[in-house]
This record gives structure tokens, C-alpha cells and sequence, in this order.
């Protein structure tokens, strides 16, 4: 028969000659080889005392963004729940008091701003759809819980904190500036 | 016997089970630890510094644990299992000489094994044939498919294997002329005097019959997890299956034993009485070099579990009753003819 591809090989079933059939010699060789595992180089990364270096554009934890004089960016434009294709953004929008000029950016603000961290994908759609560059994935890992009700973060935990900002400088670079300003790009659309 | 006797002999009883529990307890630990370096791995490092405090933890989860006894079973079979299995596990290291005779000033003479019966091996051999029961009634008393089938499969593995082991001893025993383990090992003067030399092929069969009688890979089918869930401990739970694991420990840290005393010159070592004069040292090193040559047993047990496949049952039954038999029925004949030949016998 004709092969299709050039790769067939002949199998040969030999019989074993006595050497092979003492079977003490291949237990023999076998046994060098795990031994010789014992002093190689261990594969384990021991985890929390050592821990790997992220890929720059690691998805992990999302950080609601203030602005440089510490009022929150978002505008609650619902922009990032329309883009979620796991459906874990919801939040309710509110107008800014008189006074509340320091808080919040715009006249409008997230009142509650909620990311179901169960149902989240971490794709960084949010993070593309946003018009206000508030939401950014950063290279914290979200935390594991016994508590459903518990893995929904509230604003409380996304919101950075005025005197703990957290650096998404290596998600803003010039390219991707550049690739936000051309929603046509963008693969939702 | 007088008192004082009667108090070492207790001390020296005490020791040599709390050698036992300590070492297998130990052995479990190494098992991980081998396994893991043989994998690339770290094994466990958790608990204390490098995890040495990890058979601590074990044993503590295992007597923390829910003790299921099934509803259909027989109890008092059931509880038994384990009870004789960690029995016979213990009892054979009666007979081994842990260390050379040690003579006081005074001239009183004190030696490290519990008892020098002048059947050692055959002692050896008959409690070993007897920690079958111990799978046999718990796979049994189980009252679970898996677990009689595991028992059965143990049994069987067992009987097959002692006949060869038997067999491979009593040529080393035509060679040695005694059957008292510590006379056995007091021959084996010097690395040249070592059994292994005069036993080669006796020894690899005692070596391949000891894998099989402790259930230890590639022999292990009685609990082949693939087939059979537990194997005949399948319904076992809490420190009832800790003392079938145990049990399985203790069996390797004695044949470890058995082998290094019976082939391997026990605690003779060729170099070290050149060098040292004072009799204590020389039972403590000599202890020292019994516990070495144990040490290395125990590493090639789990070498070879962690480098081997399991075989399958009829492979496990031909190369007991095919090969090894006649193989060591062989051994016999050549011993006895180059005995014959070298102007030992007449």
C-alpha cells in the first residue's frame, strides 16, 4: 500500500534474546537514570517565600484608578459592564454633591461599583472599553475565600487607596495609549 | 536468668521496638522525600525545618481521623487484621544482632540482639509466613470485593515467594552451617568474608523474594490502586490503616535488616577494627555500620519502587514459580557441588 505521508516506519516484534529477557540489565539502566534525578536541579518554585516573576501584561486583580489629585476617575458609564462577556460588572451610578469635588472627577460617579471576582475572566475587556482610564487589571492575584457573598469586591477593595497607589504603568504604555484611542480595533466591536 | 539480665534484656526489648516504630516512622518520610527527588520534586518541607516534623502530622491526622468499621463486616476479624500484621511486623527483629558483643571490665558480656534462638532463620521465616494472616483476615473480615481480592492476591503473592526465599536461605545456610542469625553474622569477618561474595545469585533472589514479601513495588498488586481501589485495605480508616501502612514499613526496615546481616556482614565492617581498640566504640560503630547498611536497603526498596512498573499478576506468578523456584533450586545444587569441590563437605 501506498503510505500517504512518508513517516510510516516497519514495526518490527523481535523476540528477546536471553540478555534482554533477564530483564536485570534494562532494571539496571533504569535504575541509573532515577538516580541521577536525585541530584539534578529540582523543578518546584517553593511559593511563598520565592515567587515568579509575572509577564508584563499579567490579568489579575482590577484596581479602580484616582486621579493625580486623588479624586475617583471612573464615571460609572457602565462601558466595561457592557463589554465583560462574563457579565461580573455591575454598578450604580450617582450625581456628585456640591462639595464632593475632591472625591470624584466628574458629575458622575460609581456609587456602587461591584466585580463578581467568581465570574470574571480576566480577558481585560474592561480595561480596553474604559473611555476614562479608570479600571486596570494589575499583577495582584485575587485571594481565595470560603465565602461566595465574599468574592464580590465592592468599591471598598477596588478603589486604590490615596496613599497606596497601585502602578499600572506597564499597562499604559505608549502602544496601547495609541491602540485605545482607535476603538475600531477592538474585538468587541 | 538473674534480675539484672532480665531488666538489659527489657531495656534492650524497648530499644529495639522503638528502633523499629522510629525507623519506619522515619521511612515513610524518606519514601516521600526519595520519591520526590527521584521526580525533580522537593517533597515535603512544611512542617519543621525540611518537613522532618511531616510523620508527626501524619500520624496525628491518622488518629484524628473518623474509624469507619463497615456495618456487614466482622469485627472482631476486622480489628484483628492490622493488630497481627503490626505484630508480626515486630516480632521478627528478635533475632537480629544489632551490634557487636560488648565486654565490660568486669567481663560480663552484653549483646545487643533480644534472643539467639538456634533456628533464627527458620524463626525469621515462620513469623514472616505468619504476617500473611494479618492481610489475609483484614481483606477478609472487610466483607468488600476489593479487598478480598486484594487479600487474595497478597496470600498468594506471599506463599509463592517464601517457598523461593526458603530456598535461596538454605543454600546460604549449606554455606555458613548454622542456622543462629548472630553466628552468621559473626563470620562474615572482613569485606571478603561477606555471604554476598560466596551468595551472589541466592542473595539477588532473597533481595526480589523480600520485595515481594513486604508488598513493595514492583510486587505491590495487593494494593493496586488502579484495579483494586485499597486492596485489602480498602475499608480501612484512621490508625487502623495507619497500622497496615506501618506494618509495611516495619516489614521493610527488618528484611533491610535481614538481608545486611545474612549477606552483607550485619554490623562487620572490613577497615573500622584496625583503627578502633575500645570495645564500647566498637559496638557503637558497629551499630553504626549495621544501621548504614540498613539505611542503604531501605534507599534501594524506594529506588526501585520509584524507577519500576508494577507487574501484572501472571507475570507476578511466573517469575515466582517459573523462574525463581528453579533458580534457587539450582543455587542449592551449584553450592553443594562447589562445596564438593572445594573440600568443604565429603
Amino acid at each position: 500500500m501506498q503510505s500517504l505521508t512518508n513517516r510510516s516506519k516497519v514495526v518490527v516484534k523481535k523476540e528477546m534474546s536471553l540478555w534482554e529477557r533477564l530483564y536485570l540489565p534494562a532494571i539496571f539502566s533504569g535504575m541509573m537514570i532515577t538516580v541521577k534525578h536525585l541530584f539534578k536541579k529540582k523543578a518546584t518554585v517553593k511559593y511563598p517565600e520565592v515567587k515568579r516573576e509575572f509577564a508584563p501584561i499579567y490579568r489579575g486583580q482590577h484596581v479602580l484608578k484616582r486621579d493625580e489629585h486623588g479624586a475617583e476617575r471612573c464615571t460609572a458609564c457602565g462601558l466595561c459592564a457592557v463589554a465583560c462577556p462574563a457579565e461580573a460588572i455591575t454598578m450604580v451610578a450617582a450625581e456628585r454633591k456640591p462639595g464632593e469635588e475632591k472625591l470624584y472627577r466628574e458629575e458622575k460617579y460609581a456609587a456602587v461599583y461591584e466585580i463578581n471576582m467568581l465570574r470574571c475572566i480576566f480577558c481585560g475587556d474592561c480595561e480596553e472599553a474604559c473611555p476614562k482610564e479608570a479600571i486596570f487589571l494589575t499583577d495582584r492575584i485575587v485571594p481565595t475565600d470560603y465565602d461566595r457573598k465574599k468574592m464580590v469586591y465592592g468599591k471598598d477593595i477596588l478603589v486604590e487607596p490615596v496613599n497606596q497607589r497601585v502602578d499600572v504603568s506597564k499597562r499604559q504604555t505608549k502602544e496601547v495609549l495609541e491602540f485605545k484611542k482607535h476603538k475600531e480595533y477592538a474585538h468587541n466591536q | 536468668m538473674e534480675l539484672a539480665d532480665l531488666i538489659y534484656k527489657t531495656i534492650l526489648v524497648i530499644c529495639v521496638f522503638g528502633l523499629a516504630l522510629f525507623v519506619a516512622m522515619y521511612s515513610t518520610y524518606a519514601e516521600r522525600k526519595i520519591a520526590a527527588f527521584l521526580q525533580d520534586r522537593v517533597g515535603p518541607n512544611r512542617a519543621g525545618p525540611f518537613g522532618i516534623l511531616q510523620p508527626l502530622a501524619d500520624g496525628v491526622k491518622m488518629f484524628m481521623k473518623e474509624e469507619v468499621i463497615p456495618g456487614v463486616s466482622n469485627k472482631w476479624l476486622f480489628i484483628l487484621g492490622p493488630s497481627l500484621a503490626m505484630l508480626t511486623a515486630c516480632m521478627t527483629g528478635v533475632v537480629i544482632p544489632w551490634a557487636p558483643d560488648f565486654i565490660s571490665e568486669s567481663g560480663k558480656r552484653y549483646n545487643f540482639y533480644i534472643t539467639d534462638v538456634n533456628i533464627g532463620i527458620l524463626y525469621l521465616l515462620g513469623v514472616v509466613s505468619i504476617g500473611v494472616y494479618g492481610i489475609m483476615i483484614g481483606g477478609w473480615a472487610s466483607n468488600n470485593k476489593y479487598s478480598l481480592l486484594g487479600a487474595l492476591r497478597a496470600s498468594s503473592q506471599m506463599i509463592s515467594y517464601e517457598i523461593a526465599m526458603g530456598l535461596s536461605i538454605i543454600a546460604l545456610v549449606m554455606t555458613t552451617g548454622t542456622l543462629s542469625v548472630n553466628e552468621i553474622a559473626n563470620q562474615q569477618l572482613g569485606l571478603w568474608g561477606w555471604n554476598f561474595w560466596s551468595q551472589p545469585l541466592g542473595f539477588l533472589i532473597f533481595l526480589i523474594c523480600a520485595f515481594a514479601e513486604t508488598n513493595r513495588a514492583p510486587f505491590d498488586l495487593p494494593e493496586c490502586e488502579s484495579e483494586l481501589v485499597g486492596g485489602y485495605h480498602t475499608e480501612y480508616s484512621s490508625m487502623k490503616l495507619g497500622f497496615y501502612l506501618f506494618a509495611e514499613y516495619i516489614n521493610m526496615f527488618i528484611s533491610s535488616a535481614v538481608m545486611a546481616t545474612l549477606y552483607f556482614g550485619g554490623y562487620n565492617f572490613p577497615i573500622i577494627y584496625n583503627y578502633i581498640s575500645d570495645p564500647l566504640w566498637i559496638s557503637i560503630v558497629g551499630f553504626l555500620v549495621m544501621m548504614a547498611k540498613v539505611s542503604f536497603f531501605i534507599f534501594l526498596f524506594m529506588w526501585v519502587r520509584w524507577t519500576l512498573p508494577r507487574f501484572r499478576y501472571d507475570q507476578l506468578m511466573h517469575l515466582g514459580w517459573k523462574v525463581l523456584i528453579p533458580l534457587s533450586i539450582i543455587n542449592i545444587v551449584a553450592t553443594g557441588i562447589w562445596m564438593y569441590a572445594s573440600g568443604k563437605i565429603h
